[in-house]
């Protein structure tokens, strides 16, 4: 390049040139400067840049520099035509190249606050007129550096975006004009991107008129116009917003104590924003308060991590000891199943009531007297049975002298629901009798409509049939033509199970018959 | 009861919504709120307003429009027979709310989910009515993800794809065991059945607005769905072959893990214990291993270990370079993109850096190390001008050379 040349010739004798800038964020101002010295051939150690407020570098304080006074540019340097655009200019100067990607970072870095900034990006122009594709090669000192200046600026930009909070001003000046209402923040941004970020605020929020004040500079916008003016103080922003209140609450509510992960949270939403952010007072407390939660939560939930006992005994021995829920601790005893070890039928009832928790024994009040009678004329052998509750201990509401029942709730049916399985694991039945929905639960674990499940088997995992009917209290309570009806649906459903019973026994005993004995 | 103020409603369904992990804001449509009534843009890139101490980014207003719900599954807060406080929203509410945060910039948009109360269809209704307030008589052009619920009508589900910009369905449990066990009211049938369908709405939205420059958009951000880990006992094998399914059969854009954390009055079911948060992040870092570098779910399978696992204390991309060391080293100056993108400790940034650097020198290592994170961690994988790893791709104890170090505590 012949301009390069010519400069190199003259390098002993060459002034050295300061420019300054009118504003610290001037990409343009600057882009149009550094073409115009470019084509006249200065290198970069021979050019300083000096923002408004700094006093530029070393060499501008020497006294020999031009105070801005450029060399004698070509007069009709293109202003305004993209740098890699063809030249069309009628006079001789060479056209200044930069490739796309040098400009779009050079935009970026050109707002950091490194006051090295504009020199540096001088020092890559230059060096991409004899080399082209300079840009490409990631390796160079220069080039990692303007993309680290420009990776910040995208950074600080992107946390701009994300952390104004902008509070709603109430009071005098605020609605003069109509009702809309004026929403205002306050932001410390790293580098100088107030006004190369309005843009965005003004798409996002075009219809409502907004202020973001800023050390480096404010801007405004009324729904048309955006307006700037320069540099504002803290105190100058409204301070709180009925609002917040709520934003707080949702932040401590989203919070999930069992994740906790400190380090996470400050890389991203480091602790220089936390002064501007109204949820970030309640941090300190989260993350003390997370741990205690956590172990609760734990703690509440321990129990499945126990062993299961195998044998009824010490089932019995461990029930009596259980107090996993609330009605193991009303002071009543826990009531244990009873009936034949290895039993084919495991008739299943909901949990012991008054008679039960007085005598200890299973279905021994009024239902369990009316069972008795159904399964004798259903030729069910109840003692060949085994006859137990989905729930251990009574639930009841003292009224006066009289313990009156209350059904148990699903989350306790499913605590008690690990000693039962534990009961039929030890028993092996080939066919469960749940009387109810409760039972039905504590066998299935979750909620069945009685009326859809009885009348027909569901096979269980461990092969067994599970039967499901309605609990024969259910018939106490019935009067006249509906208690017969029930009544007789009942006795259809346990004939059925008696027919499953004796159909399980013999086919047993069928493959006990083929096998020769133990 | 004495009637719950918003901020206590608030409180309770946001408490109840954070078990879904999903808060993306990006790949949408650009939109912005020039020339409209309302607020609200999305450019592409999606913006974190804050971060919870979980780490957690909170970009949108996740809630419930209700927590009664007369489902039981065992894993779930809001189950039917759990004992937490209920609260419900009015769609206005839910409105009103995610247009007083937007405004004071906290948040990108709404991300809307609930139990299911009455009715499937019900439910649905209340939640595309809570969209269309926004979009319709607010003009709100931010972000809105909504949760659909797979049992709800197929028109529901199309007007609430017109609405927001992200539909999503969550699969819950990665096997067929699991969910009947833990969600018995779901149906795998159902819940795939309705991800193919909104996947045939997608693709016929995309191409209508080719042909018609006015023809409307549906979920222009796609669809997602969820899986918790540990809940139940399926390995990790299970939940990457079945996230590359759904990924495959149903256009997904991500499949979200969530690791199964504690919750308060939970089913008597499932085991409480610390959520398995290095699993999740395994997890995740295997679904990048197949997005962003070419690994097949089959290759990622081979990353596990004897329990069908991939190990908790090293990368998946590492493991499988240490059980693949014949694959290895590649030569920076030489390989190809593929080649590179399998050497741990390489990004696709540092790849990207290293192919277009070596058109124009020769790499050492000096020069990598410049274009990469730690070149501790790849020198063992590559060749450069002037470095050779010889023994060391070889080695028995590289494994140990390159685990991060388990810290001796102190005695207290």
């Amino acid at each position: 390049m012949a301009s390069t040349a010519s400069a190199a010739l003259s390098a002993a004798l060459a002034p050295h040139y300061t420019v300054c800038l009118p504003a610290p964020d001037d990409f343009a101002f600057w882009r149009e400067r550094a073409r115009a010295l470019i084509q006249c051939g200065v290198p970069p150690e021979r050019v300083s840049w000096a923002e408004p407020g700094a006093t530029g570098d070393l060499f501008a304080m020497q006294g020999e520099s031009d105070e801005g006074n450029l060399p004698d540019a070509p007069d009709d340097a293109p202003d305004d035509a993209p740098d890699d655009a063809p030249d069309d200019a009628p006079d001789a100067a060479a056209p200044v190249r930069a490739s796309k990607r040098f400009i779009t970072l050079a935009r970026n870095a050109a707002l950091h606050s490194d006051p090295q900034r504009f020199g540096l990006l001088y020092r890559m122009l230059w060096r991409l007129q004899s080399n082209p594709r300079a840009m490409e090669d990631k390796a160079d000192p220069d080039i990692r550096r303007i993309e680290e200046l420009s990776k910040s600026v995208r950074r600080d930009s992107h946390k701009m975006h994300a952390f104004v909070r902008f509070r709603e001003v109430i009071g005098e000046g605020a609605s003069e004009s109509d009702e809309r209402p004026h929403y205002a923040a306050w932001f410390e941004p790293d580098h100088h991107i107030v006004r190369a970020n309005a843009g965005f605020f003004m798409r996002r929020f075009a219809n409502m008129d907004w202020s973001i004040l800023t050390p480096r500079g404010c801007i405004h916008w009324d729904g048309a116009v955006m307006r700037e003016s320069g540099p504002a103080e803290r105190s100058d922003a409204p301070q709180g917003d009925p609002v917040e209140e709520l934003w707080k609450s949702y932040y401590a509510s989203t919070f999930n104590p069992a994740r906790l992960k400190v380090g996470a949270m400050l890389s991203e939403m480091p602790k220089k924003y936390w002064k501007n952010l109204p949820e970030a007072e309640l941090i300190p407390d989260l993350i003390a308060g997370a741990q205690s939660r956590e172990a609760g939560m734990v703690a509440a939930g321990e129990r499945e991590e126990r062993e299961r006992p195998a044998t009824l005994a010490a089932i019995a021995a461990g029930i009596s000891r259980c107090r996993d829920c609330a009605i193991a601790d009303c002071g009543t005893r826990a009531v244990m199943g009873e009936g034949a070890p290895g039993a084919a039928l495991m008739i299943v009832g909901e949990q012991p009531g008054d008679h039960e928790d007085i005598e200890g024994r299973p279905f021994i009040g009024p239902a369990g007297q009316l069972l008795g009678e159904y399964l004798q004329r259903a030729r069910i052998d109840r003692r060949a049975a085994y006859v137990t509750n989905a729930v251990k201990h009574f639930k009841f509401v003292q009224k006066g002298k009289r313990r009156i029942h209350q059904s148990p709730a699903a989350k306790e049916i499913d605590t008690c629901r690990w000693w039962l399985e534990a009961e039929r694991a030890a028993i092996g039945p080939r066919v469960v009798l749940a009387l109810g929905a409760s039972a039905a639960r504590g066998i299935l674990g979750k909620t069945v409509s009685i009326s859809q499940a009885r009348g027909a088997p569901i096979p269980l995992d461990d092969g067994s049939q599970l039967w499901v009917t309605v609990h024969p209290s259910y018939l106490l309570r019935l009067d006249g033509a509906a208690r017969e009806e029930q009544a007789a649906r009942f006795a259809d459903d346990l004939a059925a199970v008696s027919a499953a019973v004796s159909a399980g026994v013999k086919a047993a005993a069928r493959a006990a018959g083929m096998e020769p004995a133990e | 009861m004495a009637q719950q103020t918003l901020k206590q409603k608030l409180e309770i369904l946001a408490d109840a919504a954070k078990y879904d992990a999903s808060c993306a804001s990006s790949g949408t449509a650009k939109k912005n709120s020039l020339g409209g009534k309302g607020v609200g843009s999305t450019e592409g890139m999606g913006i974190c307003h804050a971060y919870a101490p979980d780490g957690r980014c909170i970009s949108l207003l996740k809630v419930l429009l209700t927590n009664h719900c007369i489902f039981d599954c065992h894993y779930c807060i809001n189950r039917k027979s759990s004992n937490v406080r209920r609260a419900r929203f009015t769609p206005q509410e839910i409105a009103d709310l995610t247009l007083n945060f937007y405004r004071r910039n906290y948040i990108e948009g709404l991300f809307l989910s609930s139990g299911i109360i009455k009715s499937s269809n019900h439910t649905m209704e209340q939640m595309v009515e809570c969209a269309r307030i926004l979009r319709e008589d607010h003009d709100f052009r931010g972000y809105i993800h909504l949760k659909t619920i797979p049992e709800a009508d197929p028109e529901l589900i199309h007007q609430a794809g017109l609405f927001a910009d992200r539909i999503s369905i969550n699969v819950e449990l990665p096997t067929t065991k699991g969910l009947t066990r833990l969600a018995p009211d779901k149906d795998e049938g159902q819940i795939e059945g309705a991800l193919a369908g909104t996947k045939a709405q997608i693709i016929q939205a995309k191409d209508e607005r080719k042909r018609f420059r006015h023809a409307p958009r549906f979920a222009p951000a796609g669809q997602s769905t969820q899986m918790i880990v540990g809940a139940d006992d399926a390995n990790d094998t299970d939940i990457v072959s079945k996230a590359s399914r759904l990924y495959g059969n149903f256009g997904l854009r991500r499949v979200y893990y969530s690791a199964f954390s504690p919750i308060p009055d939970a089913s008597a079911v499932l085991p409480l214990k610390r959520p398995p948060l290095m699993r999740e992040h395994r997890l995740y870092q295997s679904d990048w291993l197949m997005r962003f570098y070419g690994y097949a779910p089959g290759e990622v399978a081979q990353a596990t270990g004897a329990d069908g696992n991939l190990p908790l204390d090293i990368d998946p991309k590492l493991a499988w370079a240490l059980k693949f060391r014949g694959a290895f080293p590649v030569d920076v100056n030489r390989a190809a993109k593929e080649q590179l993108l399998r050497v741990p400790g390489l990004g696709t940034t540092a790849v990207g850096r290293i192919l277009a650097a070596r058109r124009h020198r020769t790499l050492r290592l000096d020069d990598v190390a410049r274009l990469t994170q730690s070149i501790a961690k790849v020198r063992p994988f590559l060749v450069a001008l002037d470095w050779r790893p010889t023994n060391l791709t070889d080695r028995a104890d590289l494994r140990a050379l390159l685990a991060p170090r388990q810290e001796q505590l102190e005695l207290f």
